[in-house]
């Protein structure tokens, strides 16, 4: 038997040496970055990739096909579709990552939502206290799940199967059968209609950059410190400048007139900095605190965590909480593009969540993926959306192409695992 | 020597079995302790107690010379006491510094010091001389049954444990992952651990052990030194046709 893997180059690195020869990977040059990089990617742990060269080539195709799809109305249209399906994956990575599912995301949100467009139409409640309702109803659904899975051990495929029921029960009564309630609150229609003027979209981003940078500064400063290695400044500054120069040609995109002649119309849509606040503050919580390493943890082995002194059931009852809670924010971003409420709401969506965090690389079988990931899972599935509307595609095809990619995609994956014996979980 | 670990007439029952029938038992710094004996005769059972998971019904544990509860996993980890599970209990997913301070993470301000638990855990595999292991970014799934055996170890390096129990190390690995596991199970020891391991191979504690101990239904039937004593006496103590009287029964 050997005593090493294979393809793993030389064995020996620790030897006399200082511990800075620890942690390959982390260290050395540009090339060593960039060659560990694709020796994960061979080894069968794409992540996002297969994802992102997907939206490519869709962007390519609908670009070609139709020329409406690369206008600046477009543009700015496709994010304010994309948003709800974006805020709804990331709130299911919190849960897919246990392993587990919450097949009643989008109806909460939609009763969340019932009850706060009723009870803010003219003369009624005010918005913001409304609002706190809305998210406490999400807080509420989270802890039910929550309390079934984890302190009674129901499978929560079951347990939210039965509040996907129940809870279009709840909507029917709250709403009624074919009734529509128009959203009133001004500020909440403003999310997904109205635009950040011209400079705050570009301090937005500068923002974003700022806040990138510092933290990389910082973590490079803390390794320093301790004498762990740190992988070439150069690789850092690669990132931020795609990340710069990609948000600098969205921004630009979006601040040019997209109005007509009697109308101007310019600026990043207001619902774009609060989906980048919630991946933000997200993937700080899922990286660098506790809560996130102990739901990666348990997703990858729970009898493992709990001897290591996790408290499994607490940390799995507050990932459903932040599920439906986030769930809610994607109804709020919902209704503002929507315009209003009917008893349907929320009902088709929450697969489509799923799918967007399976094509975007997240593991069914929990313990791998990002909320990153989800992003980029949920724009593959908005474009397709999108560009198939424009040209003239029913929803039937666009349902059919949307399942393909989702197919597809898990393939992709399967197959890169199983050639390489999947070596990285 | 003064034990750091010492169980005196320790007793346990399930219903009407008596499983542990007033056990002695010592461990001391910087030794290595066999804890030998045939299937059932409650060696599992001994170190659940002293894990905290599983509490004696009787008899005393003192600890460094005092006497102490062991009534729960927090309890033991408090003292410092640390056991290595048989299936290993790490997460595939994770990688390997993530895997050694799962559950005791160091966070300043806030996040994660990961360059701290990455300087850290690089200091405890190097405290084993660890050399197989290329990576501390290496998820643990890629990673082979040995040097999986030695993450876990390796992790018990890192909480800084006085005592470290392991049950059957080595029952999984080949010749050459066995050899090395009990290279690392004798470097922890001579770091100054008190380290108590379960073995069914004879020839692993014997070329690991300081003492051995044995128990037969229940009962500690001999205390010996390994350099003192040979492999069929104490096969004769583990099928009990041989006492410590040392006649033959
Ligand atoms: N939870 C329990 N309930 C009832 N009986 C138990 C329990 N745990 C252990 N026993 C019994 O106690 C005896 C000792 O078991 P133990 O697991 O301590 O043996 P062991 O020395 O570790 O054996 P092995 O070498 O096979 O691992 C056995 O007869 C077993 O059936
Ligand atoms: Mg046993």
């Amino acid at each position: 038997m050997s005593t090493e893997i294979e393809n793993e180059g030389p064995a020996t690195v620790v030897e006399d040496e200082a511990p800075s020869l620890l942690g390959k990977g982390g260290h050395g040059g540009v090339g060593d970055a960039v060659r560990s990089y694709f020796q994960r990617v061979r080894g069968g742990d794409m992540g996002p990739l297969p994802a992102v060269g997907g939206l490519v080539v869709l962007v390519v195709i609908f670009a070609i096909a139709n020329p409406l799809f690369l206008t600046e109305r477009n543009i700015a249209n496709l994010f304010t579709q994309a948003a709800p399906l974006v805020t709804l994956g990331m709130a299911l990575v919190f849960v897919l990552l246990l392993g587990e599912i919450d097949l009643s995301a989008g109806v909460t949100f939609g009763v969340a939502m019932g009850v706060f467009v009723k009870l803010t139409q003219p003369g009624g409640m005010a918005w913001p206290l409304a609002l706190l309702l809305a998210l406490g109803i999400g807080v509420a659904v989270g802890g039910f799940i929550g309390f079934f899975v984890a302190r009674i051990g129901v499978p929560s495929f079951v347990v939210s199967l039965g509040l996907f029921l129940g809870l279009q029960g709840v909507m029917l009564v709250i709403i009624g059968a074919g009734g529509t309630y128009r959203l009133s609150p001004s500020q909440i229609r403003a999310i997904q209609n109205q635009n950040l003027p011209p400079w705050a979209g570009w301090t937005m981003l500068g923002v974003v950059l700022g806040v990138l940078f510092a933290v990389a500064l910082l973590d490079r400063r803390r390794r320093a410190a301790s004498g762990a290695p740190n992988p070439p400044a150069s690789i850092m500054y690669a990132k931020l400048g795609v990340i710069a120069v990609l948000g600098a040609f969205v921004v630009f995109y979006l601040n040019q007139d997209r109005g007509t002649a009697a109308r101007s119309l310019q600026g990043v849509p207001i619902v774009v900095p609060l989906v980048l606040l919630i991946l933000m503050v997200g993937t700080y919580v899922l990286d660098r605190t506790r809560f996130g390493r102990y739901i990666y943890a348990i997703g990858g082995n729970t009898e493992a965590a709990r001897r290591a002194g996790v408290n499994v059931t607490l940390v799995k009852w507050s990932a459903f909480v932040v599920c439906s809670v986030l769930a809610v924010v994607a109804g709020i971003f919902t209704v503002s593009k929507v315009g209003s409420a009917d008893a349907a709401m929320g009902r088709e969506i929450v697969l489509s969540g799923v799918a967007a965090a399976v094509v975007g690389g997240v593991s069914l079988f929990g313990g791998r993926g990002r909320l990153v990931h989800a992003v980029i899972g949920a724009t593959v599935i908005a474009v397709i959306t999108n560009g198939m509307g424009l040209l003239k595609f029913s929803a039937g095809a666009n349902l059919a192409v949307t399942g393909g990619v989702l197919v597809l995609a898990a393939t992709v994956d399967a197959l890169a695992r199983k050639r390489s014996g999947a070596t990285g979980v | 020597m003064s034990a750091i670990i010492e169980l005196r007439s320790i007793t346990k029952s399930f219903g009407p079995v008596d499983v542990l029938k007033g056990v002695d038992f010592t461990a001391h710094e910087g030794r290595v302790t066999a804890l030998v004996g045939d299937n059932g005769a409650g060696k599992s059972t001994l170190i659940k107690g002293l894990a905290g998971v599983q509490p004696y019904d009787g008899g005393e544990v003192l600890f460094e010379g005092n006497p102490v509860t062991l009534h729960h996993p927090r309890d033991a980890a408090r003292l410092g006491i640390e056991v290595v599970y048989q299936d290993l209990a790490l997460c595939d997913n994770l990688d390997i510094v993530q895997n050694m301070f799962l559950g005791r993470e160091e966070l300043a301000g806030g996040t994660f010091d990961e360059g701290r638990m990455e300087a850290e855990a690089a200091r405890a595999l190097q405290t084993l001389s660890v050399k197989t292991v290329k990576s501390l970014r290496q998820k643990v799934a890629s990673l082979s049954g040995g040097q999986r055996q030695t993450v876990a170890i390796a992790r018990s390096v890192v909480k800084k444990a006085k005592v470290v129990i392991l049950d059957e190390p080595t029952a999984a690995l080949g010749v050459a992952q066995t050899a090395q596991v009990l290279d690392l199970v004798r470097r922890l020891a001579d770091s100054g651990v008190a380290v108590i391991i379960i073995s069914h191979n004879l020839q692993d504690v014997f070329a690991v052990a300081d003492d051995i101990s044995v128990l037969y239904l229940g009962t500690m039937t001999a205390r010996l030194e390994a350099s003192q004593t040979s492999r069929d006496d104490v096969v004769g103590y583990i099928t009990g046709t041989k006492r410590m009287t040392g006649v033959d029964a």
